[in-house]
């Protein structure tokens, strides 16, 4: 817009040319909010459009109703029925006269799954404890006040972002190939994002530390290892800790359906579930695996409050 | 496996980019779909709207419940009900999101003064006009920002719903891998880590325009 209206540089500040100044100024605030909202909401229809027609938002398909006749429908409004079918079906049948051995029949595997969900929890700790090491140790290189020369910056930082960017199930995939299918994959996959994600967390606590600690023991002779050690370690760790049960919360979610790709833990099953049909079964997992994430979100989170002390404050 | 393999013709290429923008879409019509859904439930989960404790509390118990939802069971789901492709993907984030939207929305409702609210009583407006005019100005920058943040992070989570059939670039990655044609997989890899990128950069830019002066209004 070549002529855009400016406002008053200096309007008067009492009489009839104060109150046309502060009208022609809000006329000219109004139509800058118009202009705005319109362009805004044009971009936005552009975009919802363009990505419904790539998603299939819109989509017209045949569905066969009762009658065995052909209709076409909204792909929403056909899939809705399918959906309430598909969930209907892996709902147990529970008997009141019969439950415990209607209980036994839906929990019929459970030796399995009892290996599985322990297998999976594993797999967490495991990936956590590599992830722990790997972020803490790239923790101070990817830290800009902290690390020792720029390259050394560029490089930690770059590995850790293409370490988090890549989801944990492609990370598996490849490893599934190189260490074949169990739960090695798996801890490997789920350790390396861990470690780009801790990574990032752990180095952006380090940029927010006080410098004076760190200047006194290299003022002592320290080399920067032992700057990093008694300057920098001590005035982090209580956030490292309350950073790293999150993660081990979020590694128990992803061990519990990476197993969908053959990386060891329950998400094996899931497929096996799926595959067979066993649609009760489908049920009993998700319940286990609800159960379990739980469990664990509780306990962790009880004991991040304590060490952060917030149960205190409260 | 190395050197990544890099596309010779726009035939080749059109399918990969048709993937970057399908799971663009999920990301960006979940995200939406979550959002349009989770705003009206926000409200009842938030103390300074609904006065009802037990409904409250009952509603929140539900937002923890679809939360506990992952959102690669929930695409399993979908693609019985939906068929192969994009829409089952755009419908996991969505309901996944869901949980997670209505949880963060009503925090940012609780968190607001109730000053600019008893105004709009004090000067006759319904309680609708109360919460249109005093309350969502002020969570309008909050909703913004989670928006924004969790459409980052769903394009991250969109890329992987296709190794279980909904689309998107994660279905060609997983193609390529169980065809044991490991150029393309690391071409393909490169490309979602110089799309997250990108979609990072971008929403970076937006944040501050949008949000950032917003911010130091308050």
């Amino acid at each position: 817009m070549p002529h855009t209206a400016a406002f008053s540089a200096t309007p008067a500040l009492n009489g009839p040319g104060a109150i046309a100044a502060f009208e022609r100024d809000f006329a000219i605030q109004r139509r800058r909010a118009r202009i705005n909202w319109t362009i805004a909401s044009a971009l936005f229809l552009f975009l919802f459009m363009a990505t419904a027609w790539l998603g299939d938002f819109f989509k017209v398909t045949q569905v066969s109703l009762p009658d065995g006749s052909r209709e076409w429908r909204w792909i929403i409004g056909a899939g809705l029925p399918r959906l309430g079918e598909y969930v209907e079906k892996t709902l147990p049948v529970l008997r009141w006269d019969t439950f415990g051995a209607d209980l036994a029949e839906w929990f019929l595997r459970w030796k399995v799954w009892v290996k599985l969900l322990i297998e999976t929890i594993l797999i967490a700790f495991m990936a956590t404890a590599f992830g722990v090491i790997g972020g803490f140790l790239l923790s101070f290189p990817a830290a800009r006040n902290l690390s020792p020369n720029k390259w050394v910056l560029w490089v930690s930082r770059r590995y850790l972002e293409i370490a988090r960017t890549v989801p944990e199930l492609v990370w598996a995939l490849i490893f599934v190939f190189c260490f074949s299918v169990g739960p090695m994959a798996g801890v490997m996959a789920i350790g390396l994002h861990a470690c780009g994600a801790l990574g990032k967390l752990y180095s952006e606590v380090n940029e927010n530390i006080d410098m004076r600690p760190l200047e006194g023991v290299k003022a002592a002779g320290g080399s920067w290892f032992d700057q990093i050690r008694y300057g920098a370690v001590p005035q982090v760790l209580p956030n490292i800790i309350s950073y790293t049960l999150l993660r081990f919360e979020i590694n128990v979610r992803s061990s519990s359906i990476i197993g969908y790709v053959g990386a060891g833990g329950l998400g094996q099953e899931v497929r096996t579930a799926m595959s067979f049909q066993e649609y009760t079964d489908l049920s009993a997992l998700f319940l286990i695996i609800f159960a379990m994430v739980g469990l664990i979100d509780f306990g962790s989170e009880k004991l991040r409050h304590r060490i952060i002390g917030l149960g205190e404050r409260a | 496996m190395l050197p990544p393999d890099i596309w010779q013709s726009w035939a080749e290429f059109s399918e990969i980019a048709k993937g970057l923008g399908e799971t663009l879409s999920m990301a960006f019509l979940g995200t939406l779909l979550g959002a349009a859904i989770a705003l009206p439930l926000s409200f009842l989960g938030a103390r300074n709207i609904n006065r009802l404790n037990i409904l409250r509390l009952g509603v929140r118990r539900g937002y923890d419940f679809i939360r506990a939802f992952e959102t690669l069971i929930l695409a399993l789901i979908f693609i019985r009900a939906f068929g192969l492709g994009p829409l089952p993907g755009i419908l996991a984030i969505a309901v996944s999101e869901i949980g997670t939207f209505a949880k963060l929305f009503s925090e940012a409702i609780e968190n607001t003064s109730e000053k600019p609210i008893e105004g709009f009583r004090a000067s006759g407006g319904s309680r609708l006009q109360q919460i249109r005019f005093g309350l969502l100005p002020q969570v309008n920058p909050v909703i913004l920002s989670v928006l924004l943040y969790n459409f980052e992070s769903n394009v991250r989570s969109g890329t992987i719903l296709g190794i279980v059939g909904a689309g998107g670039i994660g279905f060609l990655l997983s193609d390529r891998i169980s065809a044991y044609k490991w150029d393309e997989a690391w071409s393909i890899i490169f490309l979602i880590i110089i799309m997250v990128y990108v979609i990072d950069y971008l929403s970076g830019i937006l944040r501050k325009r949008i949000i950032g002066t917003w911010e130091a209004a308050k």
